[in-house]
């Protein structure tokens, strides 16, 4: 059984139609990466799984439960999809800690106590459990992104959407967080992240998904997608990226 | 005539001058608490809650405070009650200000990165949750500089309630003036005391908004 | 609340509305244009005039912005002839607004003038200009489109102040309010009746600046 189904998903902002009709499931344990051109709807598509946007046409469960515009079902379904952004969006008047508390204890409502040990847990697993104390900017881009991972491990999601999380990081600090994520992929998690960074697509993704104009254009394993490119569209997109 | 030295000036219009303080303490108190409730309206989710905010910000914000002053006092007027002057310009003040901070405060609650909303809603926290824990904590801190220097706003404003008959430091300044005949001097040191109570707050709120710009650390 | 609201009177006194009006206007027209210039003036005095001269303009901004409109007002009228210094209540009612938001006006612009990118300064240098000409044709009008909106709320803010000035006897829209409330004793609705005015006449300035900006400042570069 798949764990996330879009089933002919369609969203329009105003007259542009942005995503034109997109089916994926995913498995559980899967690793998806989304590729395609800035404007191809890559990003809309991952956020309307999270319900930051709403769709207008289609439909999108994950682990049985629909995605439904009122707050009681986007909150059941946040609980279990944690979101990473490009811009990090740490709480930036929370240290590294209580960012990572703070939704355990407000919407989960779990104790104080058992909120920290949460808290250093997953910091540690990102390596950072040293910076508990630490403000988001006495860190480095890569270090908040990894904070903000931690931040959406805590509430122990099933799945995690990945929205360019390495766009806005200086080049030095992109492994960092991608070894974050790759070590997530081998424990296990399901991911669908949107990338640019094809090798890591490569070497850690089950499944890549090529958008274009709206649509999935090519989906499959990355050693067909990036080795065998059916369609002049991906082609030429892989050679503008190499 | 001039039986007033300048001594007695002064302690005329020092102890005139408690009442403006009050005044401006009242209004800025209760211009606070119903500034942050319209600001929950303004922000908020019913059309006709904004609706009616927007309008109040407009007319309040769109006409003098002395007009404000003269209604709030002839229209209680109309109810029969015999109002008394410092309960109009309570009154008209509180409301006053409300409108002024309300927009203060929206404007420091939309300077908050989009990406924070949005943060907070993938972690599933709701409306009031974001608001509490994410959105107003970082708005707050935007929002004291020019809350302290809206202050000044509500202390030079109370010099327009003497003209409804309130008794405060330019209404005393007005009965020192009929009694000394000597006005320069008199709104010399009028100027000199309004000068004394708004300074300290303009300078305060110019200090803070340079450590707020200054701070890289954002707590 | 047994109070029949009549606003009969307003055909009687319309005369008396229309003149009150019309010194409401003048004083926001004289008051903004020579306000804004010596606002100009005062800004570039504390951006990039000498020293000497830039702590003097300090002092005056600081002494108008921390104390009242109305005290200003009683000061240059009741207080100032005490020196020797006379005028008629018109006068003084235009000198005050155009003292109080020239200290305004300075603040806003200087915050604009200390926007422009430093380029801008060498450039006009380069170019052979002198430090006034620089600012008065390279800086200046950038830096007003900066801080456009943030002036015109002040001048709006100057025009419903000047309803003070009835205080003085200068016979503008509040005065005639007065008036007129004193003759129907319908205090109410004379109060009603010239604040909806006010709102109208504060919504026209702001359109009336909007539509000056966007003639001033016809591109929308220099951001």
């Amino acid at each position: 059984m798949s764990l996330i189904e879009i089933t002919e998903v369609k969203k329009r902002f105003g007259d542009n139609e942005v995503l034109k009709g997109i089916n994926i499931d995913v498995a559980p344990g899967e690793v998806i990466a989304i590729i395609g051109k800035s404007g191809s709807g890559k990003s809309t598509l991952l956020r309307c799984i999270n319900g930051l946007e709403t769709i207008d046409e289609g439909s999108i469960s994950v682990a049985g439960a629909q995605l439904l515009p009122d707050e009681l079902h986007l909150k059941a379904l946040r609980l279990k999809v944690g979101m990473i952004f490009q811009g990090f969006n740490l709480f930036p008047h929370l240290t590294a800690g209580r960012n990572v508390m703070l939704s355990q204890t407000v919407v989960k409502k779990t104790p104080k106590a058992e909120a920290e040990v949460m808290a250093k847990k997953m910091l540690e697993r990102v390596g950072l459990a040293h910076k508990f104390d630490a403000y988001p900017d006495q860190l480095s881009g890569g270090q908040q992104q990894r904070v903000a991972i931690a931040r959406a491990l805590a509430m122990q999601p099933i799945a995690l959407l990945c929205d360019e999380i390495t766009s806005a990081l200086d080049p030095e600090l992109v492994n960092e967080v991608l070894s974050v994520v790759k070590e997530l992929a081998s424990e296990g998690m399901t991911l669908l992240m949107v990338t640019h960074e094809m090798r890591f697509a490569r070497d850690v993704c089950s499944r890549v998904v090529f958008m274009h104009q709206g649509r999935v254009h090519e989906i499959g394993p990355p050693e067909k997608v990036f080795a065998n490119p059916a369609t002049p569209e991906l082609k030429q997109f892989l050679g503008v990226i190499h | 005539m001039s039986d007033f030295t300048t001594w007695d000036i002064l302690r005329n219009l020092l102890l005139a001058a408690r009442w403006t303080v009050l005044l401006s303490l009242v209004s800025f108190i209760g211009g606070s608490l119903v500034g942050m409730a319209l600001l929950f309206a303004r922000i908020g989710k019913s059309r006709g809650g904004r609706g009616f905010v927007r309008a109040y910000v407009e007319i309040f914000q769109g006409t003098p405070l002395l007009m404000q002053l003269f209604l709030t006092f002839f229209g209680l007027g109309l109810f029969g009650i015999d109002v008394p002057a410092w309960l109009a310009a309570g009154l008209a003040l509180i409301l006053w200000s409300a409108a002024f901070l309300t927009e203060i405060w929206r404007g420091c609650v939309e300077s908050v990165a989009k990406g924070q909303w949005e943060a907070s809603s993938s972690l599933g926290m709701g409306y009031l949750q974001q608001m509490r824990w994410v959105i107003l904590p970082q708005a707050l801190r935007v929002a004291v500089p020019p809350t302290v220097g809206f202050s000044v706003q509500v202390v030079k404003g109370t010099a327009l309630t003497s003209i409804i008959g309130f008794v405060e430091l330019s209404k005393a300044g007005t009965m020192v003036t009929n009694a000394t005949f000597e006005p320069f001097t008199v709104y010399g040191f009028v100027a000199l005391i309004y000068f004394c109570l708004c300074w300290p707050l303009s300078k305060s709120s110019q200090i803070l908004e340079r450590k707020l710009n200054v701070a890289h650390r954002n707590h | 609340m047994n109070y029949a609201f009549d606003f009969g009177w307003l055909f009687d006194y319309w005369p008396v509305l229309v003149k009150g009006i019309l010194i409401t206007v003048e004083l926001t027209l004289v008051g903004g244009i020579l306000g804004v210039s010596l606002g100009i003036a005062c800004a570039w005095a504390r951006a990039l005039g000498p020293r000497w001269l830039g702590a003097i303009v300090a002092t005056y901004v600081e002494l108008i912005r921390n104390t009242p409109f109305l005290i200003q007002l009683f000061f240059i009228f009741f207080g100032l002839p005490a020196l020797g210094v006379r005028m008629g209540e018109l006068e003084a009612a235009n000198l005050a607004m155009v003292i109080n938001l020239g200290a305004y006006g300075c603040e806003i612009i200087r915050a604009g003038i200390q926007a422009t990118p430093r380029g801008q300064f060498e450039a006009g240098a380069s170019l052979g200009m002198s430090r006034i000409q620089t600012f008065w044709y390279v800086v200046l009008v950038p830096a007003l489109q900066r801080i456009w909106p943030a002036l015109s709320s002040q001048i709006v803010i100057v025009m419903l102040g000047s309803a003070a000035v009835s205080q003085i006897a200068a016979e503008d829209l509040t005065f005639a309010a007065n008036f007129i409330q004193s003759r129907s004793f319908r205090a109410f609705e004379s109060y009603f009746v010239a604040t909806l005015i006010y709102l109208a006449l504060a919504i026209g300035l702001r359109q009336l600046l909007r539509g000056l900006g966007w003639t001033i400042f016809p591109r929308r570069a220099a951001r």
